[in-house]
């Protein structure tokens, strides 16, 4: 197995987290914490370590999952392979 | 899982410590240098100066007595000096504590000056020294060691593995009927309705929400935008959380995948029974810390991401770090480096248990780092500005 690069909370998440810094347009091994199961994505943008990438599309409005919970709404188109945060992801909070 | 045992001190009153501290306690602090002067004539005593105490009232007076009471209380405590300026004040802080059973005296400094309060305290701090060195560690069960947790310096590797590792912990113990504690109110703002749902019963719900609004309505009375550009944090932001609700569940991940909380706790108020107990606490890691340890707790779980450093004189502070580049240029301060998780090399439950393990050593007596570094901050929790 090549080395891990992004870890997955739960299999009820869209998103996982980069462990170290992955470059765009490269393929990469995630793992799901808990049925320490593998999954292959292709990074479509940079993603930094500790930030988010997406494990599918999701439309604007809908939510994203991150320990099994929404962190918040979808403000701008996401697919599979993107980088996720502030550009495209807002709290329902404020 | 095979643990060591635990051979900690059994107090007056069946609480287990696992630390043997004779204290010279401050009531005020104008009381602190007397304090320091006992503990530089009698080797074995431990100083606690603290900045309060004076021309508090109301529930701010009310929590300096439960703070000073609880921390002369707590099982890593042997034996107790108490100075104040006057007796009265003093005198309340030592019966109050003589109710756990353990050896307590007080001594105030007014109609008598400083020096003769120092040498009437170090004749006694001595012999209660000499006494409590002479006392055995026996062994006792891993559930009456009551542990504390809480994060500081946050970030992504905080929620992904250092969190979850305390959580793994903390599930063990709640099983076997440990008591343990976790808080921080403010930064369980946008996980509040999961963390309600996390209360064993719908009462206790409910008063952790009551809890939270009254730190909620706070912020909302003095706000002055929609906090976005604050919470998260810049630095947050910068390491990869988005939203308040992402930092707060990663937050969450310290109590666990299967415990409920059995009861919600004023701060610095001792639980009644076994468990797991919300805090209402500040998410300042050195006051909280102060609370848990007033409250009655003996060993404290860190998890760290950037790096904080804190440290309590008498609740020692277990610290674990999953940075890689944290646990490489601050390893003095990390007991525990998790970073392996980041790497799949490592799952939660095998990280979780070599936690418990080291924790058991440090029961036992092994030091930890901030004690090593003689972190010893001892915070009160301030209410309002005194009188």
């Amino acid at each position: 197995m090549s080395e891990v690069r992004f870890l997955i909370h739960g299999s009820a998440d869209n998103v996982g987290v980069a462990t170290a810094d992955i470059g765009a347009g490269e393929s990469v091994v995630g793992l799901y914490m808990d049925s320490q199961k593998t999954v292959e994505l292709k990074a479509e943008e940079e993603i930094p370590l500790g930030h988010k990438i997406a494990l599918c599309d999701v439309n604007v409005g809908d939510s994203i999952i991150k320990y099994g919970h929404d962190i918040g709404k979808v403000v701008a188109p996401i697919k599979k392979g993107d980088h996720v945060h502030i550009h495209n992801l807002k709290t329902r909070r404020w | 899982m095979q643990l060591d045992k635990i051979f900690a001190y059994r107090r007056e009153n069946g609480r287990v410590g696992i630390r043997n501290y004779v204290v010279a306690l401050s009531l005020d602090d104008i009381s602190n240098a007397a304090c320091e002067a006992v503990a530089a004539n009698i080797n074995g005593v431990l100083a606690l100066p603290h900045a309060y105490g004076r021309l508090q009232f109301g529930k701010d007076l009310e929590l300096f007595f439960r703070t000073i009471i609880g921390i002369g209380s707590n099982p890593n405590v042997a034996a107790a000096v108490v100075i104040g300026i006057e007796p009265d004040w003093t005198n309340k802080v030592v019966e109050a504590i003589a109710k756990t059973g353990k050896p307590v005296s007080g001594f105030s400094i007014e109609r008598k000056g400083q020096l003769k309060a120092v040498e009437e305290a170090s004749r006694q701090a001595m012999k209660y020294v000499v006494w409590a060195s002479g006392l055995k560690r026996e062994e006792v069960d891993l559930k009456d060691i009551w542990v504390s947790v809480k994060c500081g310096e946050s970030d992504t590797t905080s929620g992904l593995a250092s969190n979850p590792t305390v959580g793994n912990v903390i599930d063990r113990l709640t099983e076997i009927g440990g008591t343990c504690s976790f808080g921080e109110t403010s930064e369980i703002t946008g996980a509040e309705e999961v963390c309600k749902q996390r209360a064993i019963s719908p009462e206790v719900g409910e008063k952790f929400m009551a809890v939270w609004r009254e730190y909620n309505d706070l912020i909302n009375a003095n706000k002055t935008d929609d906090l976005s550009g604050s919470q998260p944090t810049k630095g947050n932001i910068r390491g990869g959380l988005t939203t308040i609700e992402e930092k707060a569940f990663g937050n969450l991940q310290k109590i666990g995948k299967k415990a409920k909380y059995v009861g919600v706790l004023d701060y610095a108020e001792s639980p009644t029974g076994p468990g797991l107990w919300f805090m209402n606490t500040s998410s300042a890691a050195a006051e909280a810390v102060t609370l848990w340890a007033a409250a009655g707790f003996v060993v404290h779980l860190f998890p760290t991401g950037q790096g904080n450093i804190v440290g309590n004189p008498i609740e020692p502070v277990i610290k674990l770090s999953a940075n890689p580049l944290t646990c490489a240029t601050m390893s003095e301060h990390i007991d525990y480096d998790c970073s392996q998780i980041l790497k799949g090399k490592l799952t939660i439950e095998e990280s979780g248990e070599r936690l418990l393990n080291l924790m058991v050593q440090v029961c036992n007596g092994q030091v930890t780092a901030a004690e090593c570094l003689n972190h010893r901050e001892f915070i009160l929790t301030k209410l309002y500005p005194s009188a």
